[in-house]
């Protein structure tokens, strides 16, 4: 993709926090590239403390990084700052509604703090609160909402100026899983109604997986591998083998399975040793056998297609629990 | 690359910074009315502080050497505690910043078009307002306690002067804080130990003619000392200009310095995150 066919692009971002003195500098971004076609969601997966939500306030403006570029809708963000600001919209992490305004004040003056006039503005904020179902709580004060409805008015915020690019700060922590699904839900028909390119972080695979149209995986300041979540997961061949065994077996475990022909990539964590068996179910009858020849019983041995978290296990080298 | 290119995008400008700075007061004293006790608060204050330093030290003007031309010693603290209540009211500004940083107003205004300028101007216009009612309240009740002011309603438009710009200096002053720290605990107790000191070393309760010569040497460079002695000058019958423009015009410098250089804060506040 050439510059103008990106709706973002991050080249090479580093950025180094200081900690206090004698500590050294945390490096939160080392060198992530990352770009982002117009239109589509993108998300980028990693556990808390990778460079997520350093990467969105570079792309936001809030935050300068120590080294790289980065263009925001065509438009350079060290550059032309406030071109990119009218350009965008941000939900970060925290909710960022006014509590002692009501949900439609909120939107209202988001609106015409981007220049729109008084009846555009309440007229948009009229179709946003109708959109998110907000309207019947539209005009009680936001410190009365629950927390979904709170972070329905955070995506409202963000959009309310139709933005090109939505940064979409872990949209869902924090929300239960009913609250969840209806967010997701939104933030997919968002991509599509408003014609807006969507730039999401997150923690949770299944979120990464459900909603981007690419994702990339972030872990210490870099994307370790990018790619459609179906071609992730198909570059994996074979299935994924996941064998419990008593605590004290693990070692000699994964030295066993090791050498067992058509396993690869063997992790072991806690009580279990997984691995790549290209074979699929065929390996089963062949881990069981190597186990019992080295006298070691198998408590479970599970099959599955590969997920996201073997993406990640994959190319992090370490299971998505243990890193988040 | 179409969806990008083809989109509409808003005016360069998306709104001047008066219109942005009057949504964001408007903000804040929409934010007031909905809190009646503390707006309750903020008016009643300055009554308790009016009437009960008036009750109790009422005797210094007997003291020999206090300045017996003012009349009543509530006429005397009426400008003095004028002062103090925009010093106080204003020295709490900043915890609004820290409000919006807690949740994510504060970023997304910051990503948003809306200039620094215009959420510093936007704070302080809200304490300017808010400074104005309280001092026209304090005069009311003097004026209710008995106490007449010769300098008449052009003595209380100064006074209103001085106290706006006091609010503006320590407002300003208060918001830079919340923008380094970024702490509640800590603007509140910075703030504490910078006002009760400006009040103490000032003439808005005793006349420093009193005083040792240090604390007079010290007020002569305190902008709560310029506020009281311009209003209370003003407030005179025979008001001696020269002693009022001077003080006014200092305090007016050192309000947009202090403002300019509290806009600059929200530099510190971002390079912290």
């Amino acid at each position: 993709m050439s510059a103008s066919e990106t709706a973002l692009s991050a080249v090479d971002l580093v950025k180094t926090y200081r900690t206090g003195r004698g500590t050294p500098p945390v490096r939160a971004l080392d060198g992530l590239s990352v770009e982002v076609a117009p239109g589509t969601v993108f998300a980028l997966l990693g556990p808390n403390g990778a460079g997520k939500s350093t990467t969105v306030k570079i792309l936001t403006t809030l935050s300068r990084p120590d080294a790289g570029s980065a263009t925001v809708a065509g438009i350079d963000v060290l550059a032309e700052p406030d071109a990119v600001r009218r350009s965008i919209g941000l939900v970060g992490q925290k909710s960022s509604g006014d509590p002692m305004a009501t949900g439609r004040e909120n939107l209202v003056l988001a609106a015409r703090i981007q220049g729109m006039s008084r009846v555009v503005a309440e007229r948009r904020a009229g179709e946003l609160l109708a959109r998110f179902r907000l309207g019947d709580a539209a005009d009680r004060l936001v410190k009365t909402w629950s927390g979904g409805m709170a972070r329905k008015l955070d995506v409202a915020l963000g959009i309310v100026h139709r933005p090109a690019v939505l940064f979409l700060d872990e949209p869902t922590t924090g929300l239960d899983p009913e609250a969840r699904a209806e967010m997701w839900q939104e933030i997919s028909s968002l991509a599509a109604d408003e014609r807006v390119t969507v730039l999401l972080t997150t923690h949770y695979l299944d979120e990464a997986d459900r909603m981007a149209d690419r994702l990339a995986i972030v872990d210490a300041g870099r994307v370790v591998v990018e790619g459609t979540p179906d071609h992730l997961k198909r570059q994996l061949r074979g299935d994924t083998v996941a064998v419990q065994l008593d605590l004290d077996a693990v070692g000699a475990g994964h030295a066993i399975l090791s050498r067992v022909r058509g396993l690869s990539d063997l992790v072991a964590e806690g009580g279990t040793v997984r691995a790549r068996a290209e074979a699929g179910g065929g390996a089963v009858p062949a881990v069981l056998a190597a186990l019992e020849d080295g006298g070691i019983t198998a408590l479970a041995v599970t099959l599955a297609r590969p997920s996201l978290d073997d993406v990640y296990l994959r190319h992090v080298g370490r299971s998505f629990e243990v890193a988040a | 690359m179409t969806a990008v290119a083809t989109r509409e995008r808003p005016g360069p400008a998306g709104g001047s910074l008066v219109r942005h700075s009057g949504f964001l007061t408007a903000r804040a004293t929409r934010a007031l009315l909905r809190q009646p006790a503390f707006a309750a608060i903020t008016l009643v204050q300055p009554v308790i502080w009016l009437l009960l330093f008036g009750e109790l030290f009422a005797p210094v003007v007997e003291i020999p050497g206090f300045s017996a031309e003012h009349g009543s010693y509530l006429e005397f603290i009426t400008p003095g505690v004028a002062v103090m209540t925009a010093l106080f009211s204003s020295g709490w500004a900043g915890t609004g910043y820290i409000e919006d940083m807690e949740r994510g107003v504060m970023d997304r205004l910051l990503a948003s078009p809306v200039r620094r300028g215009a959420m510093m101007i936007g704070t302080l216009a809200y304490q300017g307002l808010t400074t104005v009612i309280q001092t026209l309240v304090v005069f009311g009740i003097a004026l209710l306690a008995g106490a007449r002011f010769p300098g008449g309603p052009t003595g209380v438009a100064v006074t209103v002067l001085a106290t706006i710009l006091i609010s503006v200096i320590v407002a300003s002053l208060s918001n830079a804080l919340a923008l380094v720290l970024r702490q509640q605990e800590a603007l509140i107790g910075i703030s504490q130990f910078i006002i009760l000191p400006l009040q103490f070393l000032s003439s808005a309760i005793m006349d420093t003619e009193l005083s040792p010569q240090w604390v007079q040497d010290v007020a002569r460079y305190n902008p709560v000392d310029w506020a009281v002695v311009a209003s209370r000058e003003a407030l005179e019958a025979a008001t001696d200009w020269g002693a009022v423009w001077p003080r006014l015009g200092m305090l007016a410098v050192l309000a947009t310095v202090m403002a300019a250089l509290a806009t600059r804060a929200f530099g510190s506040y971002q390079r912290s995150m």
